[in-house]
Order: structure tokens, then sequence, then C-alpha cells
């Protein structure tokens, strides 16, 4: 199935990627044709096979409730593109 | 120059962690010889390779004569002491910058270091600095770093593969002894293929992914890539095991690698999967591994013909699941708390989209893009999850040949090296190059890529060896027995800055 151009801007927004028209339009055919061979698997009967979200037989891989030292607040901030004391700052959120 | 006892006196920068450490131990040679050699050849060489992003030169040589004195004081050694190691950057490390080739963490200063990187630390290894990659690791060629193509030892003009392409170059062009790479859908194994180095991908779980950037997540791996089987052994020693940071880390022992160096091939079943073997394979590595082939037989492996239906498949599974994956991965990459963040945004959404546009490159773009949709409401059924099951009939494909053998030796890469440039323009024919290495990242396999040849213009060309999970010593013991038996001489890229001859 083509990939529209509004898909395409569609799925930028729930990526939150802005494009540029012209990525827009190469988005558009590279994304068509690479699903287009994707669709081969079409031709595979799936039915009643069990999905693989995991190769390794694990499960509930869990840790002793207790509290551990986690990353400093100082080490957690020093990459911050802005920071305001304890916090990172950003633009405004809501209107 | 040292004489090793051999007829031939050897550059310190050529040797393997193996030779390194016996003539370190026994005084013959000091560490800080070898450091200064790999970065004699670095200053030499890397401007045409560009295999390294960041050098930790100060480190390396204070590391370097620490674990002289060391030596002299006749102390403890450790495993890996005084080897020097390339990293993929990739890979965090508090020393210098972790920035997976991409704008989006230029800068960037991880404040942590990755378990492989801690474990290689505690058993003495010194660290030459980061390795260039695909951006994110998204990419066969090294050719979608955000900062610099890396070349081809071989041939300056061809790629050196991807996405460890930098790893790959350093170890082949001896800018290192050793390297760590990455894989996800055969960024170790096709780079080192093409490079005419050894690299392994272990099963999934085996070494922890903890401060590796994430790509996908159900498919990556760490592993070694060297100048030989031996080496991958070593270094596989020291990285593997479970590690309470890692969920996906496996609780299964690690057994001691090199203790299987030495056997033989007598008695092993070796399965060749004919889907492996038709259209689309370049005869003259078709040639080279059917050779290898031969030569394992002559070694006294009975070979068995099997058949993987599904191989096909792969590549159109790979790029949903690893895409869906990375779509989600990558997400953080927000402009919020590290990286890359966009000036001028007026509000948080605009920043997030500026941020994107901006500090990602066009490949990982394609890639969100297209996991993006594959999870997107209504797309879900039809890819993501139809692909998760068709990765299901793949790992019953290997387990029903495993079932008949102990290991499947194939090629790695469809063609030797190709010339920069050649691909770029079309991303499916880029990603059609995937089709031996994939199927081992959704099977969860392990994998081994390990020169078998070269071409008629002297490049060279891999074979992989394939076992069942956590089939490691297998893989190991049937490389290291062709290895022995290869019956050609392995070569050293021609560097004088023109092609190889």
């Amino acid at each position: 199935m083509p990939v529209s151009r509004d898909d395409v801007e569609y799925v930028a927004k729930l990526a939150r990627i802005e494009l540029t028209e012209a990525e827009k339009n190469t988005l558009t055919s590279q994304l068509s044709s690479i699903l287009g061979h994707i669709e081969t698997l079409n031709e595979l009967d799936t039915k009643g096979v069990e999905p693989t979200f995991h190769v390794l037989d694990v499960k509930n891989v869990f840790r002793e409730d207790e509290v551990v030292p986690s990353l400093p607040v100082e080490e957690a901030l020093k990459n911050a593109p802005a920071r305001d004391g304890g916090f990172f700052k950003v633009p405004k959120i809501i209107e | 120059m040292v004489r090793t006892g051999k007829s031939e006196t050897r550059e310190p920068s050529a040797l393997t962690a193996h030779e390194l450490r016996g003539l370190m131990q026994s005084g013959k040679m000091t560490c800080t010889e070898v450091v200064r050699a790999v970065f004699e050849r670095i200053d030499r060489f890397d401007q045409q390779i560009k295999a390294y992003l960041y050098l930790f030169r100060e480190t390396a040589l204070e590391g370097a004569a620490h674990v002289d004195e060391k030596i002299k004081r006749g102390d403890e050694l450790g495993a890996f002491e005084g080897i020097p190691v390339a990293l993929k950057d990739n890979l965090c490390t508090r020393e210098g910058e972790t920035t997976c080739a991409s704008r989006m963490l230029k800068g960037f200063r991880a404040p942590y270091d990755a378990t492989v990187v801690e474990r290689l630390a505690n058993a003495g290894a010194i660290f030459i600095g980061k390795t260039n990659l695909d951006e994110f690791a998204m990419g066969s060629s090294t050719e979608n770093s955000a900062f610099q193509v890396t070349a081809n030892p071989w041939d300056l003009t061809r790629v050196p593969g991807g996405s460890s392409g930098g790893s790959a170059a350093a170890v082949a062009a001896d800018e290192t002894i050793v390297a760590l790479g990455s894989d996800t859908g055969g960024s170790i194994r096709q780079p080192a293929a093409l490079c005419g180095i050894a690299g392994l991908k272990p099963t999934y779980g085996r070494v922890s992914r903890y401060g590796l950037v994430a790509f996908a997540s159900s498919l990556d791996q760490i592993g070694p890539m060297t100048k030989d089987v031996e080496d991958l052994a070593l270094m596989m020693t020291v990285i593997s095991g479970k590690d309470p940071r890692d969920s996906t880390s496996a609780e299964v022992p690690v057994p001691d690698y090199a203790s299987v160096l030495d056997r033989d091939l007598k008695g092993m079943k070796l399965g060749v999967p004919r889907e492996y073997f038709g259209e689309g394979i370049d005869a003259e590595v078709r040639e080279s591994v059917e050779r290898a082939i031969d030569r394992m037989r002559e070694c006294g492996a009975e070979i068995v013909q099997v058949s993987l239906p599904n191989t096909k498949y792969g590549i159109p599974v790979y790029y949903i699941v690893a895409n869906a994956e990375a779509s989600a991965n990558l997400a953080r990459y927000d402009g919020v708390r590290y990286g890359y963040r966009a000036p001028d945004a007026s509000d948080t959404i605009s920043m997030y989209e500026k941020t994107k546009r901006s500090g990602f490159g066009a490949e990982v773009k394609r890639r969100i893009m297209l996991g993006t949709y594959a999870l997107s409401s209504g797309y879900y059924d039809a890819y993501y999850l139809k692909a998760q099951k068709v990765r299901t009939l793949f790992r019953r494909d290997f387990e029903n040949a495993f079932a008949v053998c102990d290991a499947l030796i194939v090629p790695t890469s469809p063609t030797p090296a190709f010339r920069i440039g050649e691909k770029t323009d079309d991303p499916l024919k880029m990603y059609l190059s995937d089709v031996y290495t994939i199927s081992a990242n959704l099977a969860g396999v392990p994998a081994l890529a390990m020169p078998c040849g070269y071409s008629r213009e002297g490049l060279p060309i891999g074979l992989q060896v394939i076992a069942k999970p956590f089939g490691e010593l297998t893989v190991l013991r049937v490389a290291s027995a062709y290895e022995r038996h290869r019956g050609f001489s392995l070569r050293k890229p021609p560097l004088n800055g023109t092609k190889a001859n």
C-alpha cells in the first residue's frame, strides 16, 4: 500500500520531527518503496504463531526492594542545555 | 620493532592481544612501547582512514605507565592487562564524549561507563579512543556518520562496512589491538568481513547492554572485533555475564572461551543452508566460502545440507522490528535533558520538532518514520505484530537446523567492500545487503565473522559461523580450527594511500 504525503505528515507529527518539504517528498516515495518490500510478509501464514517479543526466556526480572544510590542530581544535570537550580529548564509547555 | 622469537621482527601494533600479553609479562616489551606504537599508527594513517572520532592519548599513556610499574613490581596482572582497546562511540564512557556519530549528541559526556567498559578496565585494558559509526548504529557502511566517513584500509575509496566501521578499520589498520563494536543487524560481522578481521555477535543476553546507547532493544548486542579468533575468546571471557543493571542479560555462567581453541573439527556436523548460496551473492564470495567449507570437510567435519526456508523474509521482518524499536528508543532525544537543543523554539513541542529536525541525519529520520508508521494505530497488527510472528518462524528454522548440525557456515556480505557513495541513493539497496547477517539477530543466536579469502581485487571476504543460543564455545571451536587450517596466508592492508593491489 503506497504511503501518501498526508501519511508522512501525520507520522512526522507523531514522531515529533519537523520535516522540510523536500524531505516530505523524498520520504513519501522511500517509505512507499520500503513498505512495499515489507508487504511480502503477507505471503506467510502466521495463524496460531506466537509473536517473539523476547528471544530469551526471562520473566519478571526483579531486584530486592531496597534503596540504593542513584545518579546524583549534579551528574544528571551536567549535560543540560538549560537548567534552573535542580531542574531542567525548557520553553513554556502550555499557552 | 621487537624480536618476538620468530624469524621476523614485528611491529607491536601489528600483534594480537594474546601475543602482547606474553611479551609484556616476560619483560620483552613495555606497555608504554605498545601504546606509543598504536598512536604512531594512528598519527600516520588516521587522517586517511578516519576511524577515530576521539582519542584518549594522555590517559592511555598514563595507564600504560601504571601497567609497566605493576609488571616491574611483579604484581598480579589482569586478564587484559595493558591491551589497547578501541571503543565504538555508542558505548558510554565517562571519559571524552559519547556522540553515536550524531549531531544530536555532540558534546555529550556520559555520566557513567558502560558495563563492558568497566569490565575491561578492571581487567587492565588501556582505552585508545572512540571510533566512528553510522549515526546511532543505523547503517551498513559508516557513511551515515554525521562527522566523517571512515575509509576501508584495504582501499580508501571503499567503505569499511557498518555500523561498526570505525572499529573494524582501526583493527584492520593496526590502529588498535582490539576493539568493541555493536551488532543489531550485522554491524559487527559485516564490517569485520569487509575489513578482513574477526568479529563476534554474542547470543542475545550474553553481554550486558548497560551503557550501550539503545537502537533496537531486542536485537542489540555488544561484541569483540579482533585480528584473530583467540582474541575474540579472550575478550568474550572478560565482557560476558549477568549484569543486574541490564535486566535482559542472561543468568548463564561464563565458560573459559579459550578452552576450545585447540580442538579440531572431527565428528562435528556443519550445516550449509541452501538459501544463503542462491541469487544475489557475488561469485567470488560464493567460491571463497565454498572453498572454506571444503577445507572444513578435509579437517574431518561432516557437511550437511540444510534449509532455512524463511531466509528471504528476514529483511522485511528486521526493518519493521528494528525500526519500530528504534522509534521508541530515539524518542528520548528531544533537547530537554542532554544533547542538542534547537535554539529559539517558542514552546516545547516546537523545540522537540526542531531539535529532531537538525539533530538527526537522514537515515535516522527515515528509520524513525518507518518505525512510527509501523507502530501507529491501525498498522500495528499488520506490520509489527506480523513481523514478530515471522520472527518466531525464523527461530524455528534455526532450531530445526541445529537439530541436525552443530553450526552453520554461511557468507557474511553478498559482496566485498563497495565504493563510498555507491549505495547511498537507494536505501532499500543498502538494506538488502544485510540479508546474511540479520537472521542471527532476529533469532538471538551467536554468530562469528572471520576472513576466508580475498577477491581478485585484493578485497577481504568473510564467512560466518553460527550456532544455537549460548553456543559461543561451538562457534569459537569451529572458527579456531578453520583458522589453523585455512590454507591461505592472512594479509595486512597495503597502507600507502593507494588502492589494494
